[in-house]
């Protein structure tokens, strides 16, 4: 009970890493469903209104309940504190509020699964979800909605305590490049959660009291959705990557023993993407009847928000170059981002760009491409969060060899699964197909095959996890050899997280000049 | 029809598939350069400056701020800039051409519903997810919903475009092989949206001319047209050759394609958006000199008849032998004086030839 009422920021990640989890496990479960049916071309296994609803309910878990609050409610709430030396965040009591408001959207959404599930996609373009769609589409609004606030007053606490919390001597340039991409996280979730809160509640209206905004019918404009919604939701695509950039920033700094190259360049590039990832939401609108000006515009500036993400990708790299480079198990995730990472950014230049969108877009090169940078990008870098800091979040170190293991098999399985669908894309395979012509069968097949080591992945290091928190041999304070402040207290950190408020006076990421003992 | 096995690249069967196939392979030429780079470096600097125990760990200023480190940030943000916009610069015209049906396209009329296409041919022939066309032409699709978005997608032709409700949207390409390719709704529609697929048949000129022949036996779409005009009383008001101009509706005769000015003081031109708003949503845009008198046909009318509406003021023509144009006689005059004229502004007509399909 004092952990439902809690306001210890770490309990209440803890409290937030456990929903997420169980989050993942169902938005997973209906990813297994979704690579069954399209094993074979008919379609046999579920009947077609079956299948929309699963891959709805994939993307509306996957994103709004698990990628959206995963690393920044738990890694950022657990670690923000730590890395600024304050004792907590700025609103204790808020930060407990946020959780439980997700927890109330979430119950939104079990209601949605249990009484017959939705059936619009995740993006709930109108008219169709509005006078066409006979799933719960009210019920699932209302608890994306309703999530919504708890995002913006997580992303609040962040910028308040950023702003205000920082231990004597914690300049902004001397923040850990984690807590840089957590402000710029902030900045989307506050600025852009309310658009997409306002337009769900707009589209409850038109669904339920037929007034009219979207439907033609009712003298609406279809297409007026969904600029609102990629308007939300394409920043939301950096408030899923930037913490995770943030988290490898860190992993490849510690296990190179040096500091990140070009800590500025960094910090900015955050920046940069929170603002221009503004303005790029057109870019899912080129075949929509927009404007050819329009278009262009947007493809331009999607080249532009490109660049700080190539700036990353390539200031990590120089970070290894004459490093002292250890593979431990969050290295292996580092680095499987980096790769990951480069061939989703990559990929997203063939749809930026106008005359090769329009044989792409709602083909499954757009699935392969956003699962490179959602799962391979975002999930790689939640996994490779969770290796790092999970010895100072429970004191216990897992097995080393076990870990190294699965995360190779996420490696391969995650490409097996997603590389065949950039072929599937570029023949011409629409997305949202229950069945499909006979001539995409071999690559489904391989994309499905490449799923099951997916999964068996993902299941290995839940086993050791729960098996360290018993077993585990405890974790010394600062078992990598890092440089950041939650280093520097107890695993796990005591309430007040710091006996006495630490005093800042170096830059971030000086590493000690004695030699590394390798722990895990 | 193609035989199972992993392919990378659909038949490129439209003018248009080999630009987009020679895009494509620029960027995956591009992507692939810098993905194996990124992968050669970090697992060189892996092995090569692994940790090795016992040797002291050497701190590194940042070098990043030193002058190199300056060329080096300015080098890795100036090449993926330029690259980058020489995507834009290419897709861009690509996209130019996408966008811009040429002028004496081959018109077909396309409606999406649940779950099906739904395609008319000037000549009258109605077909259900089959589209009948000849190679070597350029075909423009004028395309609309009856229900919620759809997306027109083949991807032989590499090209798409959603088709929305309450609008009109265009899609153009030329098609330069004989053949069979899918037609795929590209964009979610509900639960059959897997089964909204059908089939294009590009055929020789000799062969679609044989397929038009066939017919449907209903007369043109101009005609049906004009019948269904008869029919919803828009003649009893709007002038035409039956009835003399009474002042209170304008003249539809030369209508189309031209710039129509507007009460308000504004201007529109008169293409198939505005017809179609005009018929639907009178009270929207009324004509410089006339009252807004006209009830709404909202509810009265088929997406299907509104193109076929449409197509018989197109057949009105464009504005210079006003009278002449249309003939009361609706079945003998079918092929009549529609050439493929231009207006003052240079907008040709979109009236495409005619093949001599009725009897």
């Amino acid at each position: 009970m004092s952990w439902l009422l809690t306001e210890d920021h770490k309990r209440i990640a803890l409290l937030y890493l456990i929903v997420v989890t169980i989050f993942f496990g169902i938005g997973g479960m209906f990813a297994v469903f979704i690579r069954l049916q399209l094993s074979e071309p008919t379609g046999a296994m579920f009947d077609s209104n079956t299948y929309n609803k699963m891959f709805t309910m994939h993307g509306i878990v996957m994103v709004f309940f698990f990628l959206l609050p995963s690393i920044p409610a738990t890694l950022g709430n657990f670690l923000i504190p730590l890395m600024i030396g304050a004792k907590d965040l700025a609103f204790p009591r808020i930060n407990l509020l946020s959780w439980y408001i997700y927890i109330v959207g979430g119950l939104f959404t079990f209601y949605v699964l249990l009484s017959g599930g939705v059936d619009t996609g995740w993006t709930f373009y109108t008219p169709f979800s509005s006078s066409y769609s006979n799933g719960y589409v009210i019920a699932a609004g209302l608890g994306i909605f309703i999530n919504g606030f708890s995002g913006i007053l997580t992303g609040l606490n962040f910028i308040v305590t950023i702003h205000r919390m920082r231990a004597p001597g914690m300049t902004w340039f001397r923040m850990p490049l984690f807590v840089w991409a957590h402000y710029a996280t902030s900045m989307i979730m506050i600025l852009g959660t309310p658009v997409i809160a306002v337009t769900l509640f707009l589209l409850v209206l038109e669904r339920g009291l037929h007034i009219g905004f979207f439907d033609p019918a009712y003298g609406g404009d279809p297409v007026l959705f969904q600029h609102l919604f990629w308007f939300y939701s394409h920043p939301a695509v950096y408030i899923m990557i930037l913490p995770s950039m943030g988290v490898v920033t860190e992993i490849i700094s510690t296990f190179s023993s040096k500091k990140p190259f070009g800590y500025t360049f960094i910090a900015f590039s955050s920046v940069a993407i929170a603002v221009f990832g503004f303005l790029v939401w057109g870019h899912h609108l080129f075949v929509s009847s927009q404007s050819v000006y329009a278009g262009m515009v947007f493809s331009v500036l999607s080249y532009i928000v490109a660049i700080p993400s190539a700036i990353k990708v390539f200031n990590w790299t120089a970070t290894m170059y004459k490093g002292q480079v250890r593979l431990t198990t969050p290295m292996l995730y580092g680095i499987g981002f980096i790769g990951l990472f480069t061939v989703g950014g990559l990929t997203g230049l063939f749809l930026a760009c106008l005359g090769m969108d329009v044989h792409l877009t709602d083909t499954y090169f757009v699935i392969a491409h956003f699962h490179y940078v959602m799962v391979g990008g975002a999930i790689m870098g939640y996994l490779g969060g969770l290796h790092f800091w999970w010895p100072k979040m429970f004191g216990k170190m897992y097995p080393a060899g076990w870990s190294k293991v699965s995360a190779i098999i996420i490696f391969v399985g995650f490409n097996l699964t997603f590389f065949p669908q950039f072929l599937l894309g570029y023949m011409g395979m629409p997305r949202r197909y229950a069945a499909y012509p006979v001539e995409f069968q071999t690559l489904n097949v391989l994309s499905s095959a490449g799923a099951s080591i997916l999964g068996l992945g993902y299941l290995i290091p839940l086993v050791y996890f729960m098996w360290s928190l018993k077993y585990g041999p405890p974790a010394p304070a600062n078992p990598w050899g890092a440089s950041g402040l939650e280093w520097k207290t107890a695993s796990p950190p005591p309430t007040q997280n710091f006996e006495i408020t630490p005093v800042v006076t170096t830059d971030a990421y000086e590493y000690s000049t004695e030699e590394v003992v390798e722990v895990g | 029809m193609e035989p199972t096995g992993i392919q990378l690249f659909p038949v490129a069967a439209s003018s248009i598939a080999g630009h987009v196939d020679a895009l494509y392979a620029f960027l995956v030429a591009v992507s692939a350069f810098f993905s194996l780079i990124i992968a050669f470096l970090v697992i060189l600097f892996a092995i090569k400056f692994r940790h090795r125990p016992g040797t002291p760990v050497v701190l590194h200023h940042d070098e990043s701020h030193s002058a190199g480190g300056m060329i080096l940030e300015i080098v890795w943000t100036a090449i993926p800039l330029g690259l980058s916009l020489i995507m834009f610069a290419w897709g861009a015209s690509i996209f130019f051409t996408e966008s811009r049906p040429p002028a004496d396209s081959l018109e077909v009329y396309v409606t999406g519903k649940r779950w099906m296409w739904k395609i008319q041919h000037l000549e009258g022939a109605r077909e259900i997810n089959e589209l009948h066309i000849p190679v070597d032409r350029d075909i423009r699709l004028t395309m609309t919903s009856e229900d919620v978005i759809h997306d027109f997608y083949v991807p032989a032709f590499r090209t798409k475009a959603d088709v929305v409700p309450g609008r009109y949207v265009t899609e153009w390409f030329r098609p330069t092989k004989t053949g069979q390719y899918h037609i795929f709704c590209a964009e979610y529609c509900g639960t059959k949206h897997s089964g909204m697929i059908g089939t294009v048949y590009v055929m020789s000129p000799k062969d679609y001319n044989d397929w038009l022949s066939t017919g449907s036996g209903e007369g043109s779409m101009a005609e049906q047209g004009e019948s269904l005009f008869n029919q919803l009383g828009c003649a009893n008001c709007h002038p035409s050759v039956i009835n003399k101009n009474n002042g209170r509706c304008p003249n539809l005769s030369g209508l189309f394609g031209t710039t129509v000015a507007l009460k308000d003081g504004s201007n529109v031109r008169a293409d198939e958006s505005y017809i179609r708003e005009s018929v639907l949503y009178p009270q929207a845009k009324i004509v410089a000199g006339y009252d807004d008198i006209m009830p709404t046909f909202k509810g009265l009318i088929t997406e299907d008849g509104m193109l076929k509406l449409v197509e018989y003021v197109k057949s009105l023509g464009p504005k210079n032998g006003t009278e002449s144009v249309a003939t009361p006689g609706p079945v003998e005059n079918s092929a009549s004086p529609h050439p493929s004229t231009h207006d003052a502004q240079g907008t040709p007509a979109p009236r495409a030839v005619r093949a001599p399909g009725n009897q």
